[in-house]
């Protein structure tokens, strides 16, 4: 019987070569399904892409198209800053939200609705709350001081500022959990005896709470930093990429060729992102398949 | 009862003081919706904190359809629901049916395909779009709900397999042993003993896939474009086309729509955060 094998086969036979035993042709059968849609789904439409991209010529015209070294640019500050930004708050928030109070944990569940809802109708919710005319920022403005408010989508800096602000608005509940939960595997005791010795808050910072949640905080920092590269609802539905092409980031540049119908270029501005992304990746990848 | 030091009102203080901006930045965007859905239009574009005649009549009007952009609603909203329920239906099987192979049958090879799917969960998906939208053509399948079902599952399993394997790790091996000596087949061992024991994260799998594909904007756009084909956050988005839109009905449509995934996440905070927080980030 085959059944009886499968106890002590880990002994008895060189590990990969040898007869397969039921359970494993089972153990195939079912893993079966995934690879196909793996095969389907993301091998053939990353060679194909791959393929499509393959003409130097898509590349000289990327670096010669002014939208795509600016989306470039915008890309990595909304990276830097966004992310940065988010981390740093979420780091400080997660401490605010550690607190035993009945408030605080009632205003944490309010505080992750953000994470909870879809981003479309909240982020279109921004979008019109800064229409220059109709939005309710600018008729505030407009009650409060009788003059008319900045038009503030229509000037790239200030709109990609706000594309960052409403990805920080959506993505900063998700952090701030995961490093509360960081937070709370501390030992307490370590606080206690710190408090008898004397420690100022920003001692105890220093020396129990950051030392513990290094590796954690870093490991969030880099998942974000890919996560992010992919955002593109926060900028395509709040600007567009507008004013004139200006707040484009890597992530709606793509959508943006796919549009006029320049197949090939939109593969070729991803092909230039894989570089910083892979390294990313593969490091992520071994991080959690430990 | 003993009064509060001044000390102790002062830290509740510092903790008002950072409590309540948090409120007010997390609120408002959401606040700014509700406020539309229930002003009359004259009232929601004169930029009151409250409408002088709050009104239940947008939503009147998109449950009855009674505007050109709303034509087909409900159809659009019954195509969300059976894409999310077929995405996670699928997503849940394949996932599950994975998990069980690498971690308890230990099929030769696990190992490379779950590193495989760990690199397809951290390639963003936005990347992946563009191909992926030729990909779908070249099957035929543009325009079909299948497209969209297949991508959410090619997005949401490996995710999903990560964790169902993190999770049946931890369950002994001498279950399985122990069953396998009672004469249990393979496919007995699956259904009777690990799906039981899985199920916490199961539903928690569930549902991430659910509100992944009910939350799907850019896929959803790109690969379904008829008017009662699409889901309903293309009809969303496809409001911003026209200039004149009238944006109490869209936020008023844009709020029932975030409804069912708020209610999902609340009632299965449990499982979600038990199951996918504490695995989302392994340090």
């Amino acid at each position: 019987m085959a059944i009886t094998l499968s106890g002590d086969h880990a002994i008895a036979s060189p590990p990969l070569s040898a007869r397969l035993t039921t359970p494993q042709v089972w153990g195939i059968v079912l893993l079966a399904p995934y690879i196909l849609v793996f095969l389907a789904f993301v091998v053939y439409p990353v060679g194909y892409g791959l393929w499509l991209a393959r003409h130097p010529a898509s590349y000289v015209a990327l670096y010669h198209d002014p939208i795509f070294a600016r989306a470039a640019v915008n890309t990595l500050i909304f990276l830097l800053v966004g992310i940065n930004l988010k981390m740093a708050i979420a780091l400080f928030l997660s401490g605010f939200f550690a607190q035993q109070r009945t408030w605080i944990k009632w205003l944490s569940v309010l505080f992750i609705l953000p994470w909870a809802v879809p981003s479309i109708p909240t982020i279109l919710s921004v979008r019109f709350m800064f229409n220059p005319e109709w939005g309710v920022i600018n008729q505030l403005i407009f009650k409060f001081t009788a003059e008319d408010g900045p038009n503030w989508l229509n000037d790239p800096t200030v709109a990609l500022a706000m594309a960052i602000g409403v990805h920080i608005w959506k993505s900063l509940p998700f952090w701030t959990l995961i490093l509360m939960t960081g937070r709370l595997a501390i030992s307490h005791d370590l606080y206690e005896a710190a408090e008898v010795d004397g420690a100022s808050w920003s001692q105890k910072f220093r020396y129990i709470t950051w030392p513990s949640m290094q590796t954690l905080y870093v490991t969030c920092t880099l998942l974000s930093m890919i996560w992010t590269l992919g955002d593109f609802n926060s900028v395509y539905l709040l600007t567009g990429g507008g004013p004139a092409d200006l707040t484009h980031v890597l992530a709606t540049l793509g959508i943006r060729y796919l549009r006029l119908d320049q197949l090939s270029l939109a593969m070729a501005s991803i092909v230039c992102a894989l570089p910083f992304v892979l390294p990313l990746v593969y490091f992520m990848m071994k991080r959690l398949s430990r | 009862m003993k009064l509060p030091t001044l000390r102790e009102i002062g830290t509740e203080a510092k903790l008002l003081l950072i409590g309540i901006p948090v409120l007010i930045w997390t609120l408002v965007p959401i606040y700014h919706m509700f406020l539309f859905a229930i002003s009359p239009k004259e009232d929601a574009f004169s930029g009151k904190l409250w409408p002088t005649h709050p009104t239940l009549n947008n939503f009147k009007i998109v449950f009855y359809q009674e505007h050109y952009f709303l034509r087909d609603f409900w159809i659009q909203f019954f195509n969300s629901v059976v894409i999310a329920l077929s995405a996670g239906a699928l997503t849940l099987m394949i996932a599950t049916a994975a998990a069980f192979s690498i971690s308890r049958l230990r099929v030769p090879g696990g190992r490379w395909v779950m590193n495989l799917a760990l690199f397809t969960y951290f390639i963003p998906a936005a990347f992946l779009a563009v191909p992926m939208y030729r990909t779908m053509g070249n099957y035929g399948l543009l325009n079909n709900h299948w497209s969209l079902i297949l991508a959410m599952v090619t997005i949401a399993s490996p995710y999903a397999i990560w964790v169902l394997k993190q999770a049946s790790d931890k369950l002994p091996v001498e279950l399985d042993e122990a069953a396998t000596m009672d004469g249990a087949t393979t496919l007995q061992l699956f259904r009777l003993v690990y799906v039981p024991l899985m199920m916490p994260s199961l539903v928690a799998i569930g549902t991430y896939a659910i509100l992944l594909a009910w939350n799907e904007y850019l896929y959803a756009f790109l690969l379904l474009s008829k008017d009662t084909e699409i889901t309903l956050p293309v009809a969303l988005g496809n409001f911003l086309a026209a200039d004149d839109s009238p944006w109490e009905l869209l936020m008023t449509t844009g709020f029932i729509y975030a409804l069912p995934p708020a209610a999902i996440y609340y009632a299965f905070k449990r499982y979600m955060v038990g199951g996918l927080t504490a695995g989302a980030v392994k340090s």
